[in-house]
Order: structure tokens, then C-alpha cells, then sequence
């Protein structure tokens, strides 16, 4: 079977990460921002896989289980805190929440 | 039972303790036993160690505690080191010590700050014996550093008047500028010789310099210059007459029989070292003899009472400097012993002649006191005939000794010996003169009181009187501490000498007779010749050493004070808090606490760091 080249995975999981990152930096709206961690997440998930099938190793794959168990934590205790945060503030608009302003 | 050395400043030190951490809650009774105790316990040990440390015969005894610090090669300890010379000194300490601690039992019965005052009293009588007992200079510098302050705080005793702190201020700071030249000193002692041991400093001292040379000569004035501020000699000898602004039994404890004699002891401790630099050693003999007259003219014309006793210690310790001068230690430890008698006896009578006559210091509004004082009647006029050196009183033998040490002298000698002798006669009529004014005469007010005197105040005292009179044939055990093994000729004095050495102090008796006795001269018209009216106002204010000084140093410093209120240094740190101040603006400003803005600087942040990475 012919096996897909590393770069081409690499490169996807590089996409990714900065589609995420952009999401990231540029919606306001907080369930966007948190879809969007998790892609930047996914992508080095991605990155993980692709580099141990390249080096035939299953390290990277225990990697990936580890980063999507994290992941789900991580997408609970968020959720979470957005709920509390639009019984407060009734808008999930991240801009509202800028009391540690200097 | 030598091991027991440490107990001696271990008692005061824990009397200090004690009376400090129950901060004035204690009876009076009690602080009276913790203070005047705990000094009589040492006095105690004290007296069994010399015992045995005399019948051991050993020249001398060293106890290492522990050590006190160490870095590299330099660890002075805790350790103390007895031989005749420290053995003298702690016995004066304690034994004089606890007199005046008794005395000031029934003297201060009446101050708020009983606790205050004794606390301080222990810590003062501590410090001293760390002084005279440490073996290396770091620890001595420990002691000599505490006495400064307990001379400080008791000088301020009764700190609600203004013009006592003043005092309190510039005796310290005044022996602070010789405190200063001597811990330079130990520094270039400890550069050049690499120890600060006292016998194996001097040792080195002996091995490594020649006579004369010139680190012998920089180290032994700087130490000088140590001693001169703590004993009040020229040029730093004006602190002492205000430092009687404490109570009269600090006056007798520091500031005339223990602390003032501090710079004696240094001097006689390291007297090698002034040995090996002999210009040194003659300004000391100089130094001492200026003071001593100065400071004798100045006494024969103050008014207050412990005034007169303050110059004329500065006088009597001017004595003990030329002795040292001329090579006469064990001269001059003698006496500093005897001193310390006397004049102990003279500032106690002295205070009980003030508290009697309800805080009266103007010795011209007492007079004829002798009926209604008779203690402290009987104490002036044994103090004063040891003061004078009248004949086989303690002050007689002591004074003759450093006389006769001076005339031995070849070069000046005969100098310092006329000076000497002429100082004698001033004390003569400076101390009768007080004696007379005070005790005889028509009486002038307070004709009711009668003397203040209880079993506490009365029983120092009358042993003080004991050891003023008898004190000269105490033998004490210095010789093998000074001689260096060589053998002391007898002296080859001639008799006309010892006629005018016997003479001249009557002599100054008789005249102060003359003039305040029989009033067959006046001193009214002595003073109507305007020359002798101005030597009077001269002499009164201490030769115009004050004002020389408030010109030389406290106006100018007083002027850049000034000029300097701005403080140009601290425009240098008022520059890093504006440098501070604008970059706190402006990164403030970048702290919008918008969530996106956070993560672009992290995202940023982490890309330079990367780049830097790559290209580094």
C-alpha cells in the first residue's frame, strides 16, 4: 500500500493549527473560540499520528490517545464555564469579559 | 573554677534580660535584687577566680567559648583571656560596679524608670568586662561598642528634656570619630598581620615591623585615636562635661571610674605596638600632659558640682596618659584603680549633696553644709585629700609613680614632669575649692534639708571612703604583664624631688584656702582686672573648644545640609522610580483584557521565540 508522505500530513496538521489559531484570535463569540482550540488541538493530535507512522513507532498513537482524552476534559470544564458565563452576562460575546483590564 | 570566667558578663547580660523582657512590670524591691544582684554575684566569682588564678601563679589563663564567626582563616570567638592586667580591671568593674548598683538602689528610689535605668546599668556593666576579658580585638570592639551605647542611653537617662538628649547625641557621636579611626586599625591590622588575637597580633606586630616603621606608627595612631574619644582626651574630650546630664551614679560608674578608663586599658593592653612606634608613644604622654592642665584650668572655675568632677576627671585620666606615655603602665593601671575610688566616692557624695538639697548643681548656692551633710561631708573631703594626692592617701602613691616615671624620662622627662606637677597644684586648689565652697562658709538657702542618706547609699559609701584612703597599698599584679621579663631598676629620685612632689598639691591646698576659706584673696577682685576676667570666661567654657568645633564642624555641615535639601543623591533613585513610573504606563496600556488580544501576544511571542530558535 502505497503510504501517504509525511509532509503532506505534516502540512495538513500545519493548516489546521492556523485555521484554529485564527479562530482563535479572531471570534468573539466563545463557543467559537472553544471549536476552535479544538482543532489547533486536533492538529497536533494529527501531527502526532503522522509522525509515528512515519518512524513506525507507537508512541505518537499513545500520544494521540492521551491528547484526546485531555481534550475532552478540557471541551467539559469549557463548556462548563460558558454556561456560567451566559447566566451572568447573558451574551457569550468574549469582549464583555474584560475586567482585568490594566 | 577559672572556667567560670564566662559567668562574669553572663550574670549582668541575663540581670539585662530579665529586667528588659518584663519591660517595668517588676516591684521595685525585686528589680533592685535583679540589678544590683546579679552585679554582686559576679563581683563574686570575680573575686574567687583572682584568688585562684593569683595562687596558680600562671601569667595567664585563656577560655574559648565558642567561636563566633568564621570566614577563611579569620574566627574570632567568644574567648576570654585573664592576666593581671584583666584581672585588675574586672575586679574595679565588679567590685566598684556593685557599689555604685547599691547606691543607685535607695539614689534612683524615686524614678519612674527604675527597671529602665538598672537594665541599662547591667548592660553596661556586660559589655565592659567583654571589653577588658576578650582575647581577640573583634570582641573587644564588641564591648567597647556596648559601653558607647549604654553610655549613650544613660546619658539620655531622663530623655524628656531636651537639652539631655543633645548631650546624650554628642558623646556619641563624638566618641563615634574615634570608634571610627580605631576599627580602621583593626582593619589594617588585620590586612598586615592576619590576626586579630590580641598576643598573637602582637607578636606578629613584634616580629614583622621595625621599631618606628610605618604601619607600627599608622596602627598605633589609629588605635590612639580610638582611645582618646572613649577617655575624653584632646582633641575629643568635650563630650564628657555634658555627659553629666545623666544621673549622678552613670556619671560615677561610666563616665569617671569604668568606661572614660577604656582607652587606658586599650593603650595598656597593646602597649607593644606603641612600643614599636615611639613618636606615638610620646604624643600619648603629650596629649595626656595638654589635657591635664586644660582641663585643670577649666575645673578651677566651673560653678556646677558634677562639672568640676567631669573636668577633673578628664584631668586625672590626662595622668594616666602620660604615664602610659612615658612607659609607666602599670603606673597608670594603678591609678586607674585608685582613680576609680576616689572619684566613685566623690560623684556618689556629689549625688548626694544634689539629691539632698533638692537637684541644687550651683556650688556657690550650697555652703556650710558640713553640720547638716555629714556623710557626704566626710566623703568629699577624703575624695578630694585622694584627689590631690595628699600624702598617703590612694591618689598620693598612684599620682607619684607616673611623676616619678615622667622625671625618669631621659629627653623631655623634665618637661612632663614640671607639667605634671603643675597640674597637681591645680588639683589641689580645684578640689578644696569645692570642698570649701560647698561644706564651710556662711550658709546660703537650703537651711532645713536634711541629708538624703539610707543604709543602700550610706553603706557604698563608707567602703568607698576605705578604699580612698587605703587603696594606695593594695599591690596589684600587673608587673608580669608589662616587664617583659626585664628586671625594674629602683628608682634614684632625689629627695628635693619628692619634697616638691609632696609640696606643690598642699601648696595648691593652701591657696585655695587662701582664696575661699580665710578670704584673705578675693576672687571678686581678681576678677575686676578685666585680663583675668577674660582668662576666666576662656577657661570657664573649656578653653572655647565648643565653639572651635560648632565652627569647624557643625556650621559648615550644617550649611551643606542645607544647600543640599534636595538631596542630589536622591535624584538618582528619583529617576529609576520615573523610569519605572512610564514603563508601568505603557505596559499597562497593553493589558486591555480582551481575550484575543492575550492570545495574539502568546501566539507572537511563541513565533519570535521560535524564529530565534531557528536562526540562533
Amino acid at each position: 500500500m502505497q503510504s501517504i508522505p509525511i509532509e503532506h500530513g505534516l502540512i495538513l496538521a500545519g493548516i489546521l493549527f492556523v485555521l484554529g489559531l485564527i479562530g482563535v484570535l479572531t471570534r468573539r463569540n466563545i463557543v467559537f473560540v472553544l471549536m476552535s482550540l479544538e482543532i489547533m488541538i486536533n492538529a497536533s493530535g494529527l501531527a502526532f499520528i503522522v509522525a509515528a507512522s512515519r518512524w513506525e513507532h507507537a508512541d505518537g498513537q499513545i500520544m494521540f490517545l492521551m491528547i484526546l482524552t485531555l481534550a475532552a476534559a478540557e471541551v467539559a470544564v469549557g463548556l462548563g464555564l460558558i454556561i456560567q458565563m451566559y447566566r451572568r452576562y447573558h451574551t457569550v460575546d468574549i469582549n464583555v469579559l474584560s475586567q482585568m483590564k490594566g | 573554677m577559672q572556667e567560670l570566667i564566662w559567668l562574669l558578663p553572663t550574670f549582668p547580660l541575663l540581670g539585662f534580660l530579665s529586667l528588659v523582657l518584663t519591660t517595668g512590670n517588676l516591684p521595685k524591691k525585686v528589680v533592685a535584687a535583679i540589678g544590683a544582684g546579679s552585679i554582686g554575684l559576679s563581683f563574686i566569682t570575680a573575686a574567687l577566680i583572682a584568688v585562684e588564678f593569683l595562687g596558680s601563679g600562671e601569667s595567664h589563663f585563656v577560655l574559648e567559648v565558642w567561636t563566633w564567626m568564621a570566614v577563611g582563616e579569620f574566627s574570632p570567638g567568644f574567648s576570654f583571656y585573664l592576666d593581671g592586667l584583666s584581672l585588675v580591671m574586672m575586679l574595679i568593674i565588679t567590685g566598684v560596679g556593685f557599689l555604685i548598683h547599691l547606691y543607685s538602689t535607695g539614689f534612683m528610689l524615686d524614678d519612674p524608670s527604675y527597671s529602665r535605668f538598672f537594665s541599662y546599668m547591667n548592660l553596661f556593666v556586660a559589655s565592659m568586662l567583654m571589653l577588658v576579658l576578650a582575647d581577640n580585638l573583634v570582641l573587644l570592639y564588641l564591648g567597647w561598642e556596648g559601653v558607647g551605647l549604654c553610655s549613650y542611653l544613660l546619658i539620655g537617662f531622663w530623655y524628656e528634656k531636651p537639652e539631655n538628649g543633645y548631650a546624650a547625641r554628642k558623646a556619641f557621636i563624638t566618641t563615634r570619630v574615634g570608634d571610627t579611626s580605631m576599627a580602621i586599625g583593626l582593619f589594617l591590622l588585620f590586612a598586615q598581620l592576619g590576626t586579630l588575637n590580641i598576643q598573637d597580633m602582637l607578636h606578629a606586630a613584634q616580629t614583622q615591623w621595625a621599631v618606628g616603621s610605618g604601619f607600627a606608627v599608622a596602627a598605633s595612631l589609629l588605635l590612639l585615636g580610638g582611645a582618646v574619644g572613649k577617655s575624653a582626651q584632646l582633641p575629643l574630650q568635650t563630650w564628657l562635661p555634658d555627659a553629666m546630664a545623666g544621673p549622678t551614679p552613670i556619671s560615677a560608674l561610666i563616665h569617671a571610674a569604668t568606661m572614660v578608663t577604656a582607652g587606658v586599658y586599650l593603650i595598656a593592653r597593646t602597649h607593644i605596638l606603641f612600643e614599636l612606634a615611639p613618636n606615638v608613644q610620646l604624643l600619648v604622654a603629650w596629649i595626656g600632659l595638654i589635657t591635664l592642665l586644660m582641663a585643670g584650668f577649666t575645673a578651677m572655675t566651673q560653678h556646677d558640682i558634677k562639672r568640676i568632677l567631669a573636668y577633673s576627671t578628664v584631668s586625672q585620666i590626662g595622668y594616666m596618659f602620660l604615664g602610659l606615655g612615658v612607659g609607666a603602665y602599670s603606673a597608670s593601671v594603678f591609678h586607674l584603680m585608685t582613680h576609680a575610688f576616689f572619684k566613685a566616692l566623690l560623684f556618689l557624695a556629689a549625688g548626694t549633696v544634689i539629691l539632698s538639697l533638692h537637684h541644687e548643681h550651683d556650688i556657690f548656692k550650697m555652703g556650710g553644709k558640713w553640720r547638716q551633710l555629714p556623710i557626704a561631708f566626710a566623703s568629699f573631703l577624703i575624695g578630694s585629700l585622694a584627689l590631690a594626692a595628699f600624702p598617703f592617701t590612694s591618689g598620693y602613691f598612684s599620682k607619684d609613680e607616673i611623676l616619678i616615671a615622667a622625671l625618669e624620662m631621659e629627653g623631655p622627662g623634665l618637661v612632663l614632669w614640671l607639667g605634671g606637677v603643675l597640674g597637681a597644684f591645680f588639683t589641689g586648689i580645684y578640689s578644696f575649692r569645692l570642698v570649701f565652697v560647698v561644706f564651710f562658709g556662711e550658709s546660703k538657702g537650703h537651711h532645713e534639708e536634711k541629708e538624703v542618706a539610707g543604709f543602700s547609699m550610706a553603706t557604698p559609701l563608707i567602703i568607698l571612703m576605705v578604699l580612698a584612703l587605703f587603696g594606695g597599698w593594695i599591690q596589684i599584679p600587673v608587673d608580669a604583664v608589662f616587664s617583659h621579663g626585664e628586671v625594674h631598676e629602683e628608682h634614684h629620685i632625689s629627695g628635693l624631688m619628692h619634697a616638691i612632689m609632696i609640696a606643690v598639691p598642699l601648696l595648691g591646698i593652701g591657696v585655695s584656702y587662701l582664696f575661699f576659706m580665710s578670704k584673705t584673696f578675693s576672687v571678686e577682685k581678681l576678677m575686676a582686672n578685666p585680663l583675668a576676667a577674660s582668662l576666666h570666661r576662656f577657661w570657664f567654657s573649656g578653653w572655647g573648644m565648643d565653639k572651635l568645633y560648632d565652627l569647624l564642624f557643625v556650621k559648615p555641615f550644617l550649611f551643606l545640609a542645607r544647600i543640599n535639601k534636595k538631596d542630589l543623591i536622591d535624584a538618582i533613585y528619583g529617576l529609576i522610580v520615573e523610569i519605572s513610573r512610564v514603563a508601568h504606563t505603557m505596559l499597562a496600556r497593553s493589558q486591555t483584557g480582551q481575550l484575543n488580544w492575550y492570545a495574539l501576544s502568546i501566539a507572537g511571542g511563541l513565533v519570535i521565540l521560535i524564529t530565534l530558535g531557528v536562526l540562533l
